[in-house]
């Protein structure tokens, strides 16, 4: 029962004025942010990143404020996939398939409701999965030394190449373009300048979170600039109708949402799966099992439950392995290892034994925040969808000005922000070309530590490189990493989404 | 056809990036491993993926015609000018020109353009500097 007597000492760090204040602003943010097509988890806590950095908030708070707008995010998707049948981000695609059809039948406010409430089983029983198994995976992790670290750090981007991409060979390109944008600067062990150029700005090596929002904020709106979507979503009629739905939908609906936060969270445990793909298990699956009179796709309950279950399951899920192995599961975990990592904070193991106040104040925050959203998120659903009436010929340059504040706020340099626009461009041509921008974020982030655990154990064992395979748990580890980068190559036409197969708009925001 | 082009710079980069880690200076203290061995790991793969990717091309994306990537190229231009010119005309003044400028070139209509990057930035400067207190660029009017 440690556990739970943590989560209490965490209730009562999260339980101050501030706090609060800064998990509704998070709420209200992000259900903003995940609603608006176009912005999602993803590149919406990228941009607030900075923000947070500059404004000096403390840890907890700081990581209150932006796992809220994450949570918040994952709500908030669904609006725009229910009534306008665009995913607001990737991991709402699947909810359009039965909750557009539900709006198309006038009930968008039943569907509406019924999503916010599967988002909030989800959601819920999710960060108890977190409290329960989060400390059981930090005590595995306390066994790892640098071999380990280092074998851990080759499973997270064998997995995240291996499932969640469709070209292992872009995916492995992007994690050590990542790994090779993280080798610039001046080592760290022994000093000597790499691959700067004799550029004194380079000498710091290039700030992960300029690279962060120029990958994902700046390229999204170079997406909007080659489309020109200048009408946006202002133009349809927008009508929501009854926001309570029958107590007999709820009801029918229950064991899909059950079923589907399991599947959620599971795939989101695994490293590299996260929310697009917990979504579209639950749903396929729930389609299967419950799907006996051929409705689903034409506007069934259960098909808006279950994909949004999934999703916010997922969310909670990818938060395991981000704050026990300091290894994230997803896009937007990568991007919230982001803010630790300049906060100073290197999460795993020793986060537990040394901050317990910031992860279980950020555990207990998730619960507060949940409680919040189902609360904004039903009544309040209208004033989100007015939201989506902002047309994005406004909204898009907003974006772009308030990533540059945030870069310029941190160090005051304007050569970060022509990195910034360079990162941009070359965002922008990625997605043209199909590689996965999350390795590379990935591999900007941990390719300091994947080089200093390499290089530890090596001088452990003074250069023996078969040092790297002498414990149990490496070698389950290596094992693991080569399974699950090289089955999807095999099994994957039958496992992979097939809907995945197709981006939507250039790999719009990964979870 | 893009793949392939890709792939053949994936391996140039490869190439330059193996090449200049054989220019690390070493430093008298080191360890069994230095600092060169990691960056030809990552040189290796980068290279053998970007041949798998020549090799096995996925199908070609959908380029944009010239006149929408002028449009991209205009709009970098305009990014990289506000971060150069941003310390000397102040967060205000740029700000408001760029974000008119993106704001006209995804569809508005120019004084409406005009209007929105004029609110964009004095907004910003309101909520982020005035109330949050974040330090922007001061230009030569103290905005």
């Amino acid at each position: 029962m440690d556990t739970l007597a943590s989560l209490a000492d965490g209730f009562a760090v999260a339980l101050t004025w501030q706090n609060l204040f800064l998990a509704l602003i998070g709420c209200f943010l992000g259900t903003i942010i995940g609603a608006l097509p176009g912005l999602g988890p993803s590149n919406g806590v990228a941009i607030l990143i900075p923000l947070a950095f500059t404004l000096g908030l403390p840890a907890t708070p700081a990581l209150i404020l932006l796992t809220s707008v994450y949570y918040g995010a994952m709500y908030g998707g669904r609006i725009s996939s229910i009534l306008l049948n665009i995913p607001g981000d990737e991991p709402a695609l699947m909810t359009t398939l039965d909750g557009h059809p539900m709006a198309k039948a006038g009930k968008a406010g039943e569907a509406l409701a019924i999503s916010g409430l599967a988002s909030f089983v989800g959601a819920f029983f999710a960060t108890w999965g977190l409290v329960f198994l989060a400390p059981q995976l930090v005590k595995v992790a306390l066994l790892f030394g640098p071999a380990e670290y280092f074998a851990l750090f080759v499973l997270a981007f064998a997995t995240l190449g291996g499932i969640a991409s469709r070209n292992q060979a872009k995916a492995a390109l992007a994690a050590v373009l990542g790994l090779g944008i993280a080798t610039i600067g001046v080592d760290g062990q022994t000093g000597v300048p790499r691959f700067s150029f004799g550029e004194v700005h380079l000498y710091d090596g290039i700030d992960f979170l300029v690279a962060i929002v120029g990958l994902f904020a700046l390229s999204e709106v170079f997406i909007f600039l080659e489309h020109r979507a200048g009408s946006g979503a202002g133009d349809k009629a927008v009508k929501v109708g009854r926001i309570v739905p029958p107590w007999k939908m709820v009801r029918e609906t229950i064991p899909a949402m059950g079923r589907s936060t399991i599947f959620g969270f599971i795939a989101g445990v695994l490293p590299g799966a996260g929310a697009s793909l917990g979504s579209f298990i639950s749903y396929t699956f729930e389609k299967r099992i419950s799907d006996r009179n051929g409705t689903f796709g034409k506007g069934d309950p259960r098909g808006v439950a279950a994909p949004e279950a999934g999703n916010n399951s997922a969310a909670g899920g990818a938060l395991v392995p981000m704050l026990a192995l300091g290894v994230p599961g997803s896009g937007t975990t990568a991007v919230l290892l982001a803010m630790l990592l300049a906060l100073n904070i290197t999460p795993g193991p020793l986060l537990f034994q040394q901050n317990p106040d910031v992860v279980w104040g950020l555990i207990a925050a998730l619960f507060i925040g949940n409680i919040m959203l189902l609360a904004m998120n039903l009544p309040l659903v209208s004033l989100f969808v007015r939201v989506l009436l902002i047309p994005t010929r406004y909204l898009m340059p907003a974006v772009a000005m308030i990533s540059f504040v945030g870069i310029y706020g941190i160090s005051g340099s304007t050569f970060d922000l022509v990195v910034m626009v360079i990162f941009g461009v070359m965002g922008w041509v990625l997605r043209k070309l199909d590689v996965p921008l999350v390795p590379i974020i990935l591999g900007v982030l941990l390719g300091d530590q994947m080089e200093k655990n390499l290089r530890r154990a090596m001088t452990i064992h003074d250069g023996d490189w078969t040092m790297l395979f002498n414990s149990w748990l490496a070698i389950g580890l290596w094992t693991f990493a080569i399974v699950g980068f090289v089955l999807p190559l095999i099994v994957g036409r039958y496992f992979r989404p097939k809907i995945a197969d197709e981006p939507i708009a250039e790999g719009a925001d990964p979870d | 056809m893009s793949d392939r082009i890709f792939g053949v710079f994936g391996f140039l980069l490869a190439a330059f990036y193996m090449w200049q880690a054989t220019q690390i200076e070493l430093s008298f203290i080191s360890d069994p491993f230095g600092p060169k061995a990691f960056p030809f790991m990552i040189g290796t793969v980068l290279a053998i993926s970007s041949v798998i990717i020549v090799l096995k091309p996925d199908t070609e994306p959908e380029w944009p015609t010239f006149s929408r990537l002028f449009e991209i190229g205009m709009a970098t231009a305009v990014m990289v000018a506000y971060a150069l010119f941003l310390k000397e005309y102040g967060f205000v003044a740029c700000t408001a020109v760029a974000a008119s400028y993106l704001s006209w070139r995804l569809g508005s209509h120019p004084v409406a353009a005009f209007t929105a990057g004029v609110m964009i930035a004095v907004g910003i400067y309101v909520i982020f500097h005035l109330v949050l207190g974040l330090s922007l660029a001061r230009g030569p009017w103290g905005f």
